[in-house]
């Protein structure tokens, strides 16, 4: 069952959701999301990653700036290239049809009638190029698009991608990271900000979004393009609170309107902000916190346990 | 012959659209009796990949020649293959920049001149 899991993963082909049933307890896919940028989603995740009990994974899939190492401090022992398959066109071969020019939605590969052009650095790698040229003239060859490496700090372990600098799309490198989720512990996700596809690419197969906000017009606004990103995605999701402080009525009663769970609030401490000048997590400077995230794992754990486990997951694996 | 000028409305008044591939529209002017056709460029908001775009529906309409303000590498590539001339540089109005073009001494452009995502 596993296996297939894996392989259905791997290949983004997942049928349904016949094996929702055979999940095992422990195996929780979080994913911290936000809208806006720089609202705590990498302490939030961080901080959540080193309170909570049994074996973690912490898969930062935010690649253009993965910095959740910088809290951990992880010593990595293993690192993966990730390649995305592009076409290498044998001129011997194509007769010029065009066939390949127009299955390809990202116009990676572009045939005017003529000798087709690639442009690897836009190539998806799905393939279809490959698959519908009737003269079999197209082969796949590796193209390199970032790396992913895995460390360990304590019961943590963390897996990164980084994306190579001047590659113009995130989403391989997302799912390279998400590859390395594990069947026998929690995996907490740290999302890219925004609403576009590389978000899309690490919230998509998680159990549960926790969106996380601060209490200003920019948190608000950019809080309201997450939650409709999420609810149409159809993610069980709720959100916290971070930096709180006088001003939460505005994101509160938004949250209330709406009928959104606030899972957490964590108040605007200047130990917190002293910490992480530091490079230094928030339970490590207040470590009372721990209590207050490990109450809001198992909250969502809780729910999770009752049937909230999302039906969408198998659908969008096949989706995108 | 038909070229194809980067506009940003669709009358010969227009001011010219100095970016190639993310320009609003194209017109698509029939050098023999002057008629044109204004069309709108589909891939103007594409994350990545807007010049190979417009290069590919202006190919497969059958320009001979583009004209522009300003167009990245990929764009140039994808032109080049399809046999369209390019003009850069282009200023003012759409019908300034074709009355130049008729004038017979503007260049056609041997490479790109700005790199992609340039604005």
């Amino acid at each position: 069952m596993r296996e297939r899991r894996r392989a259905a993963r791997r290949f983004g082909l997942n049928g349904g959701g016949a094996y929702h049933g055979q999940r095992k307890d422990q195996e929780v896919r979080l994913a911290i999301a936000s809208g806006k940028g720089g609202t705590g989603k990498t302490s939030v995740a961080v901080n959540l990653a080193a309170s909570i009990d049994g074996p973690v994974r912490l898969l930062d899939c935010d690649v253009e700036e993965p910095n959740c190492h910088i809290f951990l401090r992880p010593e990595v022992d293993r690192k993966e290239q990730v390649q995305v398959p592009v076409p290498r066109v044998g001129l011997e071969r194509c007769n010029a049809c065009g066939e390949c020019g127009q299955v390809c939605q990202f116009h990676a590969i572009v045939s005017l009638k003529t000798k087709p052009l690639v442009f690897p650095d836009l190539c998806h790698g799905c393939g279809g190029c490959a698959r519908f040229c009737p003269t079999g003239a197209i082969e796949e060859i590796p193209h390199e698009v970032g790396v992913v490496e895995i460390g360990r700090r304590g019961a943590v372990e963390l897996v990164q991608g980084t994306l190579r600098v001047g590659h113009p799309t995130a989403v391989p490198v997302v799912r390279a990271v998400k590859r390395h989720a594990r069947d026998d512990a929690t995996n907490i996700v740290d999302c890219p900000p925004g609403t576009s596809c590389p978000m899309i690419a690490a919230i998509r197969d998680s159990d549960y979004v926790i969106l996380v906000t601060e209490p200003t017009p920019f948190g608000l606004h950019d809080l309201t393009l997450a939650v409709d990103t999420v609810r149409q995605i159809g993610l069980p999701f709720g959100v916290l609170l971070n930096r709180a402080g006088a001003n939460d009525g505005l994101v509160l009663r938004y949250c209330q309107h709406e009928d959104v769970r606030v899972l957490m609030r964590i108040a605007d401490d200047r130990r917190i902000a002293e910490a992480y000048s530091r490079g230094v997590m928030a339970v490590a400077a207040i470590p009372g916190l721990r209590d207050g995230f490990r109450r809001l794992y198992s909250t969502i754990a809780r729910g999770l346990a009752a049937g909230q486990r999302s039906a969408a997951r198998g659908a969008w694996n096949a989706n995108i | 012959m038909k070229i194809a000028i980067s506009s940003t409305g669709p009358t010969l008044d227009a001011p010219v659209d100095p970016r190639f591939g993310r320009s609003v529209s194209f017109l698509v002017i029939d050098m023999a009796d002057g008629s044109f056709v204004a069309m709108d460029n589909g891939g103007q908001h594409s994350p990545q990949g807007a010049g190979i775009q417009a290069a590919e529906a202006l190919a497969r309409i059958g320009v001979a020649a583009v004209i522009t303000g300003h167009c990245g590498p990929k764009a140039f590539e994808v032109l080049t293959a399809a046999g369209i001339q390019l003009f850069v540089g282009a200023e003012g109005t759409v019908a300034g920049a074709l009355e130049r073009f008729r004038s017979g001494k503007w260049k056609a452009s041997n490479g790109a001149d700005v790199n992609g995502h340039w604005a």
